[in-house]
């Protein structure tokens, strides 16, 4: 799904790269944390799978596509592919939980009939059915990352990124929305999240990816947070 | 993006920068009325000119009794005399075109239609002289006829009336000038002010189109919301500007057209031939700007 080969990224003129010739390979179906401490070079390596950023050096190949030479106009066919979560949610406040959700539909030109029926799925996933009329404010923030969470699988890709996702939550909803993550995962959907939080590594064991200075210091299967390192 | 999200979408963005979008139209109006009034002015010289240029001549009043020029020595033009400056008039062919005498009676039944106003009502017949009035094959060769005809026994003056409307050409050229100076001013604040919106909207809009950009949309579905807004914003603008158009003819020229009546003046049909030029004017400007800036401005 994900394939880093001698990866490097400078932003520039500084001595040091964000990311300093990483190379990984992230498998279709896999669920991956990329843990590492602030300006490791996690939001770096989520950027530069969303075609965000171009590699300094290095090639890049997401979901079969080459992205280190992919044309302009073929970035967002790549980015339909790829669903995206943050730290912050980033709703629309001025909107409700569907209209929130079934933007990403209506930008992306489905009829209005699919996107009725992919919405109330999409927040029937993620337990939000009965909450739909209700506005961001109206929500904790457990609720508000559930909705990013139903936006950014409402059109079915075939990659999760998180970047963060629990950094705003407490230890418990933090947990609920990483096994929501995880369910999503069972379901096929290939994810890679970015964190801090030991707790939820440490309590999945899933594939951990330590960064450390913009270079990949651990990869081990069934990691946990800080320990194991090689 | 169907079509009717798109309108949705730049509806709701026009109503949160409504004060913004409004400063576009009123911009975008006064620059083109401007414009629409320097076309308009143009077309006023066309009309005034084409209906004199086709009746073009010069007018070659014959003495009466009691003029004052040299020439008549205070005696009316004898036969002989007015025969003499036909017979000249018919040696100068072919500049000259056409030649029809006009008589004291014709002359005398001329101006009492044309001058009904009460004040003209006592004028005797006396007091209008009889004319030559030529058609000139080039009407520039009056010169020609000026020197050849001017202080000629019998002739009182020679006049060309072209010469009455010069003034007019003059006023209209200056307004035309004057109003298409003040149209590119303002032309340049659309342009600024609509590029300095868009940067603004965009800024106040960047969640928005982070959350199209990670998405997948298309650069289309990024962009067209905001040249949507600016163009129908702009759209009003020009539509204000017709009004005004409208607006200074229906109540302005045309109360000019009847108090000065010896030559035709611009109509309703001139301000809705000069319409589509003035809001295809503002649509280029809008399109043109608003893709200028979101190129810049806006991030796909």
């Amino acid at each position: 799904m994900i394939d880093f080969d001698g990866v490097s990224k400078r932003y520039g003129r500084k001595q040091r790269p964000a990311l300093d010739d990483v190379t990984l390979t992230i498998t279709d179906g896999e669920f991956a944390f990329l843990v590492g401490a602030s300006g490791s070079g996690k939001s770096t390596m989520l950027r530069l799978v969303l075609c965000e950023e171009r590699p300094s050096q290095g090639r890049i190949t997401v979901a079969g596509r080459e992205v280190t030479s992919m044309r302009r106009r073929q970035v967002p066919g790549l980015r339909r592919d790829i669903g995206m979560v943050f730290q912050d949610f980033r709703l629309l406040p001025e909107k409700s939980v569907y209209d929130n959700v079934a933007y990403v539909m209506h930008v992306l030109g489905h009829p209005r009939r699919v996107i009725r029926r992919a919405v109330t799925e999409s927040l029937e996933l993620v337990g939000l059915t009965g909450m739909a009329k209700r506005m961001p404010h109206e929500l904790s923030g457990g609720e508000q990352q559930r909705v990013a969470i139903a936006r950014a699988v409402v059109k079915n890709p075939t990659l999760l990124l998180a970047d963060e996702p629990t950094g705003n939550l407490d230890p418990t909803t933090s947990l609920e929305i990483v096994s929501l993550l995880d369910d999503i995962h069972g379901r096929g959907t290939t994810v890679l999240m970015a964190t801090h939080d030991d707790e939820i590594v440490n309590q999945l064991r899933k594939r951990v990816i330590e960064l450390a200075d913009g270079a990949v210091v651990r990869d081990q299967a069934r990691g946990v947070y800080g320990r194991g390192r090689r | 993006m169907r079509p009717l999200f798109l309108l949705g979408e730049a509806w709701t963005g026009l109503r949160r920068s409504a004060s913004m979008a409004i400063s576009i139209m009123i911009v975008t109006a006064v620059s083109l009325l401007f414009f629409g009034v320097g076309l308009l002015a143009q077309r006023q010289v066309e009309t005034a000119k084409g209906y004199w240029y086709d009746k073009v001549e010069v007018s070659i009043f014959l003495c009466i009794k009691n003029s004052s020029e040299p020439s008549c020595g205070r005696q009316a033009a004898t036969q002989e005399q007015i025969d003499r400056i036909g017979a000249d008039l018919e040696l100068m062919r072919p500049v000259v075109k056409e030649v029809t005498f006009e008589s004291q009676d014709e002359a005398y039944q001329r101006f009492k239609e044309q001058f009904t106003n009460p004040a003209f009502q006592d004028t005797p017949k006396e007091a209008i002289p009889a004319a030559y009035r030529v058609k000139l094959a080039d009407p520039k060769d009056y010169d020609t006829m000026y020197t050849a005809f001017s202080g000629a026994p019998g002739v009182s003056s020679v006049k060309d009336i072209r010469a009455i409307l010069e003034p007019l050409f003059r006023v209209m050229d200056v307004l035309r000038n004057v109003a298409w100076a003040l149209a590119g001013l303002m032309l340049v604040c659309t342009v600024l002010l609509t590029s300095t919106t868009i940067r603004q909207v965009a800024f106040s809009r960047r969640r928005e189109t982070g959350i199209k950009r990670v998405v997948g949309a298309s650069k289309a579905a990024i962009q067209l919301p905001f040249m949507l807004e600016t163009v129908l914003a702009v759209l009003v603008g020009a539509g204000l500007a017709v009004l005004g158009l409208w607006a200074m003819v229906r109540y302005g020229v045309t109360q000019l057209a009847a108090r000065f009546q010896d030559f035709r003046w611009i109509d309703m049909p001139d301000v809705w031939a000069v319409a589509p030029w003035t809001v295809l004017l503002g649509l280029v400007v809008g399109v043109v700007v608003s893709w200028v800036a979101l190129v810049r401005h806006v991030r796909v």
